[in-house]
């Protein structure tokens, strides 16, 4: 075995077996997990329910309110006093006051509570409201209500992409927009997580004075390099348990509670508000229904439409790349100072193009394909995270092509010179680099 | 005999200062060899190049006669003055594993080190954090680590700083110990004397150069001192004049009834005359000539004065 590979050996096997690795590789995708399924469970598993007494002095609305999901309306034919009267022995959690001349002046409505004011029951009862203010005027118009709701016709422009060779295919932003923002910020994580995990390995190589012990065995590049590959293999074995665990968790749920993802949670709440409004307006119901049918369709049709192959190949790669590219500053960085709290003078040029990327995220999202988008992903200090953002949308092979070139003479072209910094840095001890000490060792040597 | 190790006008110059200027020297195969000078004369840097750690700008090293080349670290076992260890890590597991960066086998490797940890009653500590070790544990560690694979050429760089005095004997037992089996031993050290009793071989290095080198008995001969000290009685009559311009008196102090008087040899007067003449003023209880140490030839060497000198001279001013 080469000297390298068994440097390599090390850095992975003590990094693997640490307490830290398998606590993040079981917490990593439980939270992963957590953030699709959470939202599921919570919008199925409505809390207790919220009940709201009703005192309609205006005798308009009291007959109005339905009973929602989480919600549940008790007309009173009382006085506002006594309906204050049972809430505060615990009847009601809250009391809606609709005064005479609410019709004139709907700012004269009320919630009241003594605990705060739930948000969703709120929000229904303005709904509902809303909506029997409207037909009320409507009628006092003499509008007949059912022309004008068959004239209301809901839009949802179907977006069609033309691909390069021609092919006509469903684009569906919001889909593109999550996934790209989500796999930008992991490889920025990413990068950030394994890159001071080098910096670090660096430093206590050099602090616990080992070093020089090993570089009279092999070569500083080799110490250097397997270091480097040795880290990034451990965030490529926790990236890839954690893509296999996170489904396999999603999926087990799907299976045992097959219920839960009839609907995502967006759709969840077009049933409740749909609901509500519809007792008497069926076929409504019905029209909503199709339409999140098609929401679901579209879902499962925006994502069997995102190149999954590419998107997990080009994820391997980015990530891999901008590592190898930022590692290499990482460890020139390490070798460089004696302690920790010195590395903060030299991480500004190298967190600042990560940041940016971070930064620029939104920019790029909206416009996928601008020119800001274009040159961010082609230059090789922000491709990764950029790049990653635009893959969803859909990006030309050709410049895919160029930014991985890029990137990976990028990353020969920073270990090149982290290298040179590295083999100077790990022997100099005791004395505080500069920019301008730093310059002279990648000039000298 | 035939050198071991050789260098051939190293230089290497750093960004403002030379830290070796065209240095050349001749280690003997099974010698112990010292390369002593003050701190920042360029010995760590000297022994670098010849670790591979560093490359010379000018100049070429060889190890029996072959051009120093990347293989050769495996016949180096270096023990540096900056010495440390994976706090973190287990003692057996990281011993296993320098070695093996050494190019020793694993199972090979794994034999020998149990055979050394149970010599240094280590084995107990095997699966121990480094940081669990006390300070002469950990540097029993080091010092097996850098012995391990048999190295033809072992170097120390200020081998016993930091060693308890009962690890230094052990350390010199099996130095000499590893010579006898035919290895060839370099100690760099600014502190001459800690070394002095051992080495055969010396090497001078101040300034980034080289300005002494050979086998210790020559040097002591070469570098004589003719400076001797006599223990003498009854030389009450004295007057304390040395009518003989060759003989000059350094020192003289008196302790009860013995005088010791401290005289320089100059020009071509025998130790023979010199002795005539302190017989001619009292009793000659005890004569000897003062041998100069390695730090005294150092300074010597450097300044043109012995030291026993100097001393004498001012303390001979303040009597």
């Amino acid at each position: 075995m080469s000297k390298t590979a068994t440097i390599v050996k090390r850095e992975f096997i003590t990094r693997v077996r640490k307490r830290s690795f398998l606590v993040m590789t079981i917490l990593g995708p439980i939270l992963m997990a957590s953030i699709i399924i959470v939202p599921v469970m919570v919008a199925q598993l409505s809390d207790s329910e919220y009940a709201v007494a009703i005192v309609d002095d205006s005798k308009l609305f009291y007959d109005r309110f339905d009973d929602a999901e989480s919600v549940s309306f008790t007309p009173l034919g009382t006085n506002i006093e006594h309906a204050m009267q049972l809430m505060h022995d615990g009847r009601f959690d809250a009391v809606l006051h609709i005064p005479e001349i609410a019709f004139q002046a709907p700012s004269s409505l009320r919630l009241f509570s003594e605990k705060s004011v739930n948000f969703n029951a709120k929000l229904l009862i303005e709904n509902i409201l809303k909506l029997e203010f409207e037909s009320l005027k409507l009628s006092h118009a003499g509008i007949d209500e059912e022309v004008l709701r068959s004239i209301e016709t809901p839009i949802n422009i179907q977006t069609i992409r033309i691909k390069d060779d021609g092919e006509l295919i469903t684009d569906y932003p919001e889909i593109s927009m999550g996934l790209g923002f989500i796999s930008g910020l992991l490889i920025y994580i990413f990068i950030f997580l394994f890159g001071s995990q080098v910096l670090r390995g660096v430093l206590e190589e050099k602090t616990s004075r080992i070093v020089e012990i090993i570089v009279s065995s092999v070569k500083p590049f080799q110490l250097m390099m397997g270091k480097v590959i040795g880290v990034g293999l451990v965030g490529l074995t926790q990236f890839l348990i954690w893509m296999v665990l996170t489904f396999s968790i999603v999926g087990l749920f799907q299976l045992t509670m097959p219920d839960m993802f009839r609907f995502t949670p967006d759709e969840e709440i077009f049933i409740t508000s749909s609901q509500v409004l519809s007792a008497e307006e069926m076929e409504k119901q019905q029209e909503y229904i199709q339409q999140y049918d098609t929401i679901a369709g579209q879902l499962m049709e925006g994502l069997s439409a995102i190149n999954f192959p590419v998107m997990i190949l080009s994820f391997i790669f980015f990530f891999l790349g901008g590592y190898l590219l930022y590692a290499a500053l990482f460890a020139a960085i390490g070798s460089a100072v004696d302690n920790e709290a010195d590395t903060q003078q030299f991480m500004l040029p190298v967190t600042v193009p990560l940041l940016l990327s971070i930064v620029m995220i939104q920019i790029i999202i909206s416009n996928p394909s601008g020119p800001v988008a274009f040159w961010l992903s082609i230059i090789p200090l922000t491709s990764p995270v950029i790049m990653m953002v635009r893959i969803p949308f859909g990006v030309p092979y050709a410049e895919l092509a160029l930014s991985a070139g890029l990137l990976i003479m990028g990353f020969i072209a920073t270990t090149l010179l982290a290298a040179r910094i590295y083999r100077t840095g790990i022997l100099m001890y005791g004395k505080k680099s500069s920019y301008k000490e730093l310059w002279k060792w990648i000039k000298h040597s | 005999m035939d050198a071991l190790l050789r260098t051939e006008q190293i230089t290497k110059q750093y960004t403002g200062h030379r830290a070796l200027n065209q240095v050349s020297i001749q280690v003997p195969a099974q010698s112990i060899f010292g390369l002593l000078g003050p701190n920042g004369a360029g010995k760590t840097t000297l022994i670098r190049i010849i670790n591979q750690i560093i490359g010379p700008d000018q100049g070429r090293i060889y190890i029996e006669n072959e051009l120093l080349k990347p293989s050769h670290v495996q016949q180096i076992g270096y023990l540096p003055e900056e010495r440390g260890l994976y706090k973190k890590m287990a003692v057996g597991e990281q011993a296993l594993y320098l070695a093996r960066l050494k190019g020793m086998k694993g199972q090979e490797a794994k034999r020998k080190l149990r055979d050394w940890f149970d010599k240094f009653d280590l084995m107990p500590w095997w699966n121990k954090k480094v940081e669990e070790l006390s300070k002469g544990m950990q540097q029993k560690v080091q010092f097996i680590i850098t012995v391990l694979h048999k190295p033809k050429l072992l170097i120390f760089d200020e081998p016993f700083s930091g060693f308890d005095p009962i690890n230094v004997n052990l350390l010199k037992e099996e130095i000499l110990r590893l010579r006898r089996e035919g290895a060839t031993i370099i100690f760099s050290t600014h502190n001459m004397g800690s070394v002095e009793e051992l080495c055969d071989h010396i090497a001078l290095i101040n300034k980034s150069e080289k300005i002494l080198e050979g086998e210790v008995r020559q040097i002591k001969k070469t570098f004589t001192s003719r400076i001797y000290e006599a223990e003498m009685e009854q030389i009450g009559q004295w007057s304390g004049d040395i009518p003989d311009k060759r003989f000059k008196l350094i020192r003289a102090a008196s302790q009860n009834d013995t005088n010791i008087l401290r005289l320089k040899i100059e020009g071509n007067a025998t130790t023979n005359e010199l002795l005539k003449f302190l017989l001619s003023i009292g009793n000659v209880s005890n004569f000897k000539e003062l041998t100069p140490s390695m730090n005294d030839i150092f300074i010597k060497k450097v300044t043109g004065k012995f030291p026993l000198e100097a001393n004498g001279e001012t303390e001979e001013k303040t009597s």
